[in-house]
């Protein structure tokens, strides 16, 4: 039986992130819901809407009232989402966090957006090709094939000025003219999806909002090139990529988009996917591409570049996810209008994956040149309330902390590397006052020491000497010398490394030295960890003046290290603590103290 | 909870290579997929299966044990039935993974890296889930928990156990 219902859609985002909020059990509860309710309602799913500090979300469309997003969606909420919204006709505002012709408090989230590469994602269902069609999806293709010669498609490349999207910012037109001209055949195209940055999901997120985008921007590439064959490399941790992948690709090759005489044209192009076997080093192409063919994914001496000699030492064009997903909106709208966003150098927008201490974590799309205070304040809401915005982290392990002083800094690929960090893939991994500088750099040592493949022996064996320094200044027996020694090795690494692992991996170290040297100082002169994170260097005291003996903190411990009387002001036994911060979490009354 | 994926326990190794081998092609560009997909049915990579895929994509040992020990995925020793991935990517240090690892060890009286005596659980820390703003973060088989605390980690593990043995003998 239909009701006043008809026509309403309820869309759940079910992306990795959502799903990881519970996603899943809000869509088996909406499903069982509607029916129980006989609602005619449409229940569908989409990728990341990017607003994953909302997680689970929700949109409800009913017709003629545009459409209202719910965030915290949790099962227990559909009812009454479904009963009032839906069934009432009257959205339940305390939930609501965007609506049509309303302010919201999330607005000033989207204020500062321009979704270009996440044109689709968070709309459209990701597994639905028609979908994507009904979006202008395909048209790229369609108009590269009919309207422009391999040469055009590359002009347009050009003139749009769109810069590699997994780092380096190497222009994209450039790079496909470079595999064009090459004489040997087959060609080969590469979807780098190796998203290994520890911080970074921007690829993994565009890959399950939106595989046609990639898909037809790689087709679109092969074109260009003149490829017949593509590979997409896509990290093993990201299995719903893979599997909405999949359907993408099968859906394009049986609508003709992919295959034998695409669309009609004499130009046939098909393409596999790999799933990669961890390994961080692969996302530098040439051992990418040793990996494809089988072998322990080991970087190479270029030249030969791939352009030249690469997959089976045939011409090889590579480009991460980001950079393929920014070309049909190129071509179907033209060099101009994408030229139209950004700076001088840098042009269209980028993609920022924002997290660690922020208030708004979650998907971004900015021009480029936006200021950091722009992304991490207006649109990402600051630190959570009562810390203090120290530094942001951009480029993952590669790249480097720039401090709060930068706040201002405009993003694009030039200021941010003039600042020691590299503009990297897009992870902005945002820090307060509890975070330690001397910590990061250690952590990320500890990632690239692990992760380097061993070829060099500046890269193998110097960030183990680098790592081993940085253990012992978090342990409290740094020495004098230790900050001078950091960046010898540092330098030396930079200089002795054959790839861009090696080249960049001292890269945290030094920028936390240059903008925090007093933090290292602290650690080696005054064995104190300033903020309070070391754990060789605190101990955990409890305020007698704030303590009321409620007793939460003797239960939380989990070495009954804790004692006191109940309503009396407890104290730690500093021989049994192991500074686990239980005690400290189950404080309502902030009364133990890190010192 | 929805169990999607368990790693396989086949015992015949030599016949779960040549199965593998038989559908994926032998080609020196599926020797990573035909690890990952005997790893896959197998649990793990024993010698046995190495020596047979060296044979069957004529690629030699050394050369085989050389990829399988290159990428972190490859496992030489048996795991157990559930591996809890604690992830420890940039957002998840910053918002406490340490903790969470610590917690979860304590919880199953192991350290990190190796698995329960009754081979139910092995705790393993990894780069990143890309589950960033839900940090910190951890996957047990394609189930993913995010904004954890080590109690919330403790019950998570807790629950899992519970089911794991009411799943024995299955």
């Amino acid at each position: 039986m239909a009701r006043a219902s008809q026509g309403t859609e309820i869309t759940v985002g079910l992306s990795s992130c959502g799903i990881a909020a519970g996603a899943g059990d809000v869509m088996r509860a909406l499903e069982a819901a509607v029916e129980e309710r006989g609602l005619d309602v449409k229940l569908r799913r989409t990728g990341c809407v990017g607003m994953c500090y909302r997680e689970p979300i929700v949109d409800v469309e009913v017709p003629g009232a545009g459409k209202v997003t719910y965030g915290e969606v949790y099962p227990e909420r559909v009812a009454r989402i479904l009963d009032e919204h839906v069934v009432g006709g009257k959205p339940v505002e305390e939930w609501v966090v965007r609506a049509p012709e309303r302010a919201c408090e999330d607005d000033s989230y989207y204020e500062r957006q321009v979704r270009l590469v996440l044109r689709n994602a968070g709309t459209i269902d990701p597994e639905s090709i028609d979908e994507y069609i009904e979006r202008g999806g395909y048209e790229g293709l369609r108009k590269a094939l009919e309207s422009m010669t391999p040469e055009g498609v590359v002009e347009e490349l050009k003139a749009a000025g769109l810069r590699g999207r997994g780092g380096a910012g190497f222009p994209t037109g450039v790079k496909w003219d470079l595999a064009r001209k090459q004489t040997a055949t087959p060609k080969y195209m590469i979807v780098n999806a190796d998203e290994g940055d520890p911080g970074a999901f921007m690829d993994r997120s565009i890959l399950e909002g939106d595989p046609h985008a990639v898909l037809e921007g790689l087709v679109i590439g092969a074109y260009a090139v003149g490829a017949s064959e593509g590979y997409f490399y896509v990290r093993a941790e990201y299995p719903l990529a893979v599997r909405r992948l999949k359907i993408a690709i099968a859906d394009a090759r049986e609508r003709g988009f992919l295959g034998e005489n695409i669309l009609g044209f004499d130009f046939s192009f098909d393409v596999k996917i790999k799933e990669g076997a961890g390994a961080f080093v692969c996302g530098e192409e040439t051992a990418l591409i040793a990996s494809i063919e089988g072998k322990r994914g080991m970087p190479r001496l270029r030249p030969p570049y791939p352009a030249a000699e690469g997959l089976w030492g045939k011409p090889t064009n590579n480009n991460n996810v980001e950079t393929y997903a920014n070309v049909p909106w190129i071509i179907r709208e033209g060099a101009e209008a994408f030229s139209s966003y950004g700076t001088e150098t840098s042009k269209g927008t980028k993609v920022f994956a924002l997290a660690g201490k922020i208030v708004r974590g979650g998907l971004v799309e900015v021009p480029m040149g936006t200021t950091l205070r722009e992304v991490i304040f207006d649109t990402g809401g600051g630190v959570p309330e009562g810390r203090t915005f120290k530094a942001v982290q951009l480029g993952g392990p590669s790249g480097g902390c720039i401090p709060a002083e930068y706040i201002d800094l405009e993003v694009d690929y030039e200021s941010v590397t003039k600042t020691g960090a590299i503009m990297g893939s897009g992870g902005m991994v945002v820090m307060d006052d509890s975070t330690c500088m001397v910590d990061i750099a250690r952590f990320f040592l500890n990632f690239t020491q692990d992760e380097s493949c061993g070829k060099c022996t500046f890269c193998r064996v110097g960030t183990k000497r680098m790592l081993e320094i940085l253990e012992r200044i978090c342990a409290g027996e740094g020495q004098e010398g230790d900050i001078e020694l950091l960046e010898e090795l540092g330098r030396k690494i930079v200089s002795s490394s054959l790839c861009g692992l090696g080249q960049s991996a001292p890269n945290p170290v030094l920028t936390t030295i240059k903008y925090f040297r007093d933090e290292y100082e602290a650690h080696i002169k005054e064995k104190r960890c300033p903020a309070g994170k070391c754990k060789a260097l605190i101990s955990y005291e409890i305020d007698p003046d704030k303590c009321v003996g409620c007793t939460l903190c003797a239960k939380a411990c989990p070495v009954g290290a804790v004692s006191g009387e109940r309503k009396q002001p407890h104290k730690i036994d500093q021989s049994l603590c192991t500074k686990c911060d239980a005690c400290r979490r189950a404080c309502k009354f902030d009364a133990v103290v890190v010192k | 909870m929805a169990k999607t994926h368990t790693a396989g326990d086949e015992r015949d190794v030599v016949a779960v290579v040549d199965e593998v081998a038989d559908s994926e092609g032998t080609g020196r560009g599926m020797l990573i997929p035909v690890l990952q997909k005997v790893q896959d049915r197998i649990g793990y990579l024993p010698p046995e299966a190495l020596d047979r895929i060296a044979e069957r994509t004529g690629v030699s040992a050394a050369g085989v044990f050389g990829v399988a020990s290159f990428y972190s995925q490859f496992r030489l020793e048996p795991v157990g039935r559930y591996i809890i991935k604690v992830c420890h990517g940039t957002a998840c240090h910053v918002q406490g993974a340490t903790a969470i690892t610590e917690a979860i060890c304590d919880e199953l009286g192991v350290p990190e890296g190796e698995t329960t005596p009754d081979g139910r659980f092995t705790v393993e820390s990894v780069a990143c889930l890309g589950c960033c703003s839900l940090a910190p973060v951890m996957m047990i088989e394609e189930n993913t928990f995010g904004r954890l605390t080590p109690e919330a980690a403790r019950k998570v593990v807790r629950e899992y156990g519970e089911s794991a043995s009411s799943d024995r003998g299955r």
